[in-house]
């Protein structure tokens, strides 16, 4: 690996992409996470050390057609204080609220969240059962191009996701609820502050005369990935949540998990917790 | 040898202009380039906050902050509350409750409590809890320290 030769803060996305071409380029955003892991030898800064922070094109939150366009500049407090957010998804501002402490949340980015890529980060519980999507951007000929990707699909294991080097993360888009819409986070861990979450678990779907469809599991610090829980979402899938059913779900969802031992918790109390939790949350949704 | 460059800021109201290692955090810029050492190192981590700083009117931690990121920005420390007339208000709470112990954590909760105060003008203990979350005492004063802000937001008249 090259040492670092060249700092570099682009005024536009143009700019950004085209200096992202060789591959050997670090992003610093917020800097919350790449300050104090680079200042301890744990990450090891590349060729070139690019600042996002002055790309117009990658700040704000709007709504665009039936989605929420968030950028990805946009930091955990610009979120969790925004009218659209706190109208449309207040599940995102609730995981938000839970997000390390105010001088973290005014500096980190949800750009930042999503590339980190933490089996345990906040924001990605929430933005999986929101169903939110990934903007990519990147210049492999003379031209900017830009896609999006599901973001149940963009992480593959801690710290890592399918971004190739050349890709800038832009921005999410999370589809606006449908009528009828319910979402519930909730974080485990040992203090409210500061703490990486022992477990968390975000339920999303539609409610309607008491039936929820369009179910949506996800959790996080439980795989080497924030995941989507397919076996729970299908157990779930139509059912009328009584009590039977949420003893039903949360058994599934224990024996779906695969966690492992680890300096906070047991695999073990990990499953429990999930099944209990799980529990709590679907009781919750369904007085929604 | 390692990579240099220069930044311009504004600093406590005044413009600067220094050349820094790009990755010197700011914490360590502020201490040893410029020479302002209120703002504390306490953990490295962003889990103490004792070099809580403001910029750009949010506080954030200066250890989780590249000094180059300082570019372009407005930058407040500790010192530059000295001439603030809200922020003598939190000061003078602070003495009248004795919220001060060893005082190592001192700079860091008052550039706190200060933005707090500046987003919620009459904090609530439990909003002043959860504004100095991100802020540890080693001493354990955080009785004194909350009260002394929730005296001065009580305190305060709003024009």
């Amino acid at each position: 690996m090259t040492e670092l030769k060249h700092y570099f803060a682009p005024t536009s996305l143009d700019q950004a992409v085209e200096c992202l071409k060789d591959g050997d380029v670090t992003i610093l955003a917020g800097g919350t996470d790449l300050t104090p892991q680079s200042q301890a030898g744990r990450v090891k800064i590349k060729h070139t050390l690019m600042n996002i922070r002055h790309i117009p094109q990658l700040t704000g939150i709007t709504l665009e057609g039936r989605e929420i366009h968030i950028g990805a500049l946009a930091t955990i407090t610009e979120i969790m204080e925004h009218p659209l957010v706190r109208q449309h998804l207040p599940v995102l501002v609730e995981a938000c609220d839970h997000f390390a402490s105010d001088q973290i949340r005014n500096a980190g980015t949800i750009g930042g969240n999503i590339c980190n890529a933490s089996p345990a980060g906040d924001t990605l519980i929430p933005l999986l059962v929101l169903d939110a999507s990934v903007e990519l951007a990147s210049m492999p000929e003379a031209k900017l191009y830009r896609h999006t990707m599901p973001l149940s699909t963009f992480f593959v294991g801690p710290g890592k996701t399918r971004k190739s080097l050349c890709e800038l993360v832009t921005g999410v888009r999370i589809p606006l609820p449908e009528q009828g819409h319910v979402a519930r986070f909730f974080k485990l861990g040992t203090r409210p502050a500061l703490d990486i979450s022992t477990i968390s678990i975000g339920v999303a779907g539609t409610l309607r005369d008491g039936v929820l469809s369009n179910a949506r599991v996800a959790f996080g610090a439980v795989a080497p990935t924030p995941t989507r829980a397919a076996q729970t979402e299908q157990a779930l899938e139509g059912q009328r949540l009584d009590a039977a059913t949420i003893e039903k779900v949360a058994a599934i969802a224990r024996d779906e998990v695969k966690p492992i031992d680890d300096v906070r918790a047991t695999a073990w109390y990990r499953k429990e917790m999930i099944h209990n939790i799980t529990k709590r949350i679907l009781s919750h949704v369904a007085q929604a | 040898m390692s990579l240099k460059h220069d930044i311009e800021f504004t600093l406590n109201g005044v413009k600067r202009r220094v050349s820094v290692d790009v990755t010197m955090n700011a914490l360590a810029m502020l201490r040893e380039v410029i020479g302002l050492t209120g703002t504390k190192y306490g953990c490295g981590e962003g889990e103490c906050g004792a070099c809580t700083i403001q910029v750009d009117g949010v506080s954030l931690n200066s250890c989780l902050m590249f000094a180059v990121d300082c570019d372009g920005r407005n930058v407040t420390t500790i010192e530059g509350l000295a001439n603030d007339s809200k922020a003598d208000a939190l000061r003078e709470s602070f003495v009248e409750h004795g919220a001060v112990q060893c005082g190592f954590c001192t700079p860091g909760m008052i550039m706190q409590a200060d933005h707090m105060l500046h987003k919620h003008a009459h904090p609530d203990e439990a909003c002043v809890k959860r504004g100095l979350e991100g802020n540890l005492c080693r001493c354990t004063g955080y009785k004194k320290i909350v009260d002394a802000v929730v005296a001065c937001g009580a305190a305060e008249v709003t024009p």
